[in-house]
């Protein structure tokens, strides 16, 4: 028990610097954009019509008068104190804007997380277990082909599809263009979000795929198989029994490592659908220089990921014997 | 006594590609000839790399795909088919391998001896089975890391016993063990020759060999140069170069090196492949085909040289 805690320990230290780099590497980025503030937000046409004053208390909203250091030094401690500040564009304290577009999106990266790593692994396990014949051939070539192909492009090729021509599916947002909020149903919410769930999950599922294949194939090359096949083991029973269990582990490490992609994807994905979720208000935040947000929205996403990996990590200490019942001795 | 297993002839060759499409035939095991007896020891000796686990995985049909076996195998005096192996393998022919990685890392002892089956019976010989090494049935619950060396042994042991096998091939089966263990070890494979089972004992320790087998098969790249009966180690009546070398370089017997190292696998000799390092080399032994097989008092031989009896 108490080397798990030393261990969680480390992992939390590990998560507040990586959390500190994170956030000091995008405002870096934002400070070095040649973006200015005003012009995107305000536009050109705008700001010639102002008088100098006006423009001056515009330029103190966006922040451009005070020195990078001052503001990333401001934000940090403000932050600390669990004061995220106040998104520019949205006139919004930064926590309500990313709750509100967070279970916008969340709904659909949890659904594409979970179809991407269940597919993922059911087409790695049967393209392993085939290794070089004709369903591994066409799985691989099903992957090389969706890992090479941009997952905005396919974002619209499903658009054109299956929105446009097909007419199933509404062609974007997450609810129909013009309803009243209260006469929005369920059912209307998953018919926007079934494209763009489908595309980020169908960009997920490759990497998975290729990656339980080859972990599939490395635990059937092993002294542990060959054994069991001289036992009479059938190949089919060796897969099952003693295949899936050993790529258990790895595939779980995958899963959990796969939400980064998800995330990634989201945001191009969501732009593409004019989905108002987080990957579209992050692209929003980058784009209009709303520093408060961005950095919200940077620190979240890579808690995220972090708290991923840590998942995955304190399950392999409850699922494998060698760490679980190892640690218990020790 | 009957003949369990016969080995004729038997070659084996991998089809290797290397440097792009170029493929390459890479002979493993030329001309071999072995045979093991129902209630007898028989055990294989070479050095490493003379393609003895080769032999193992070829008589239980586990070759990997890239592999071009030729020549017979036979199986109480049937011809081993690929679907007969199949049938075989785990019932009659078993596999005692070399050690606790070739048990599943993640599976507990019980379920991994017992192979899925769950029924009464199944638990019932899985725990006799156990139990005949020594092992308790709180062993069924442990998971392979928390065996030791000794403890994986006999579980292997266990697996292959489960069914009362009539062939049991083992593979170096006795490497990191203390000689009170190994000599344990020992004992388990005459018990189970003595209960009728022909046993391929796969060793490089001569002296392991000669303390548990009746009989000795020499290994030499790739190739069987002399089988005979154990007792002409003692008696001095070894008829091949390559056997005696092995003899004499045992502490007890004078500790002597030989000179020179055995081909590599793939590199094919003309001849006999030991003519480079044998004192006796004739000329005749660098050309052709093998040497032929010729009787011996207490086995036969593969050698240009030997003239019967001690002469050489």
């Amino acid at each position: 028990m108490k080397h798990r805690l030393a261990f969680a320990g480390k992992k939390l230290l590990r998560m507040a610097l990586l959390l500190l780099g994170v956030s000091f590497a995008a405002f870096v980025l934002m400070a070095a954009s040649p973006l200015d503030p005003l012009r995107t937000n305000v536009g050109q046409a705008a700001l010639g019509t102002m008088s100098s004053e006006q423009i001056a208390r515009l330029e103190d909203y966006w922040g451009v008068n005070t020195p990078p250091l001052e503001r990333y030094g401001n934000w940090l401690s403000a932050a600390l104190h669990g004061d995220f500040g106040t998104s520019l564009l949205y006139r919004q304290p930064v926590t309500t804007v990313i709750g509100q577009r967070l279970v916008a999106s969340l709904g659909l990266m949890v659904f594409a997380w979970l179809l991407a790593g269940a597919l993922g692994f059911l087409l790695g396990c049967v393209a392993g277990a085939f290794r070089d014949k004709l369903p591994d051939k066409l799985i691989r070539g099903w992957c090389l082909l969706l890992s090479s192909t941009p997952s905005f492009w396919l974002a619209i090729l499903l658009l054109l599809v299956f929105a446009v021509w097909l007419g199933w599916l509404p062609i974007g947002l997450s609810v129909p263009i013009g309803a009243d909020a209260a006469s929005v149903t369920l059912m209307d919410r998953l018919r926007h979000a079934v494209l763009p769930a489908l595309t980020l999950s169908i960009t997920g599922v490759p990497s998975i795929a290729l990656h339980t294949r080859a972990k599939l194939i490395e635990v059937l090359e092993q002294d542990y198989v060959l054994f069991a096949r001289a036992r009479g083991e059938s190949y089919h029973s060796i897969v099952l029994r003693h295949g899936l269990r050993n790529i258990a582990l790895p595939a779980l490490t995958l899963q959990f490592a796969s939400v980064s992609e998800i995330l990634g994807g989201s945001v191009l994905v969501e732009q593409v659908f004019s989905y108002p979720g987080l990957g579209q208000a992050a692209v929003a935040a980058g784009v209009g220089g709303d520093l408060p947000l961005l950095l919200g929205i940077t620190v979240l996403t890579a808690a995220l990921v972090f708290g991923g990996n840590l998942a995955a990590d304190l399950l392999y200490g409850v699922i494998d014997p060698r760490i679980r019942r190892g640690a218990a001795k020790a | 006594m009957n003949p369990i297993l016969e080995v004729e002839h038997f070659n084996l060759s991998f089809t290797q590609y290397d440097r792009g499409s170029r493929r390459r035939q890479f002979t493993a095991i030329r001309d071999l000839n072995l045979t093991v007896r129902a209630g007898e020891v028989a055990a294989v000796v070479g050095s490493s790399g003379s393609g003895k686990s080769l032999l193992a995985h070829a008589v239980l049909g586990l070759l990997p795909y890239n592999a071009a076996p030729s020549g017979t195998i036979r199986y109480a005096g049937e011809e081993l088919t690929s679907e007969r192996v199949a049938a075989l393998r785990g019932r009659e022919m078993v596999l005692i391998p070399q050690g606790v990685s070739w048990l599943d890392p993640l599976m507990q002892v019980g379920p991994q001896l017992r192979r899925g089956d769950r029924s009464p019976a199944a638990r019932q010989r899985s725990a006799a089975a156990l139990g005949r090494y020594g092992l308790g049935p709180e062993t069924e619950t442990l998971y392979p890391f928390e065996l030791s060396g000794g403890m994986a042994r006999r579980v292997l042991m266990a697996c292959a016993v489960q069914e009362n096998p009539r062939l049991v091939v083992a593979d170096e089966p006795t490497p990191g063990l203390d000689p009170t263990a190994a000599g344990r070890m020992l004992g388990h494979f005459r018990e189970l020759a003595e209960g009728g089972a022909g046993v391929l004992f796969i060793t490089h320790d001569l002296e392991l060999a000669l303390a548990v087998a009746h009989r000795v098969t020499v290994f030499y790249a790739g190739t069987t140069v002399e089988e005979v009966a154990v007792d002409a180690f003692s008696s001095g009546q070894l008829a091949h170069p390559y056997t005696r070398a092995l003899w004499d370089a045992l502490p007890q017997n004078g500790f002597t090196p030989l000179p020179g190292a055995q081909p590599g696998p793939g590199e094919v000799l003309d001849g006999c492949p030991f003519a480079p390092r044998c004192p006796h080399c004739r000329p005749e032994c660098r050309s052709g085909a093998l040497p032929p097989w010729r009787e011996t008092p207490l086995g036969r031989v593969r050698c240009h040289a030997w003239e019967g009896g001690d002469a050489l």
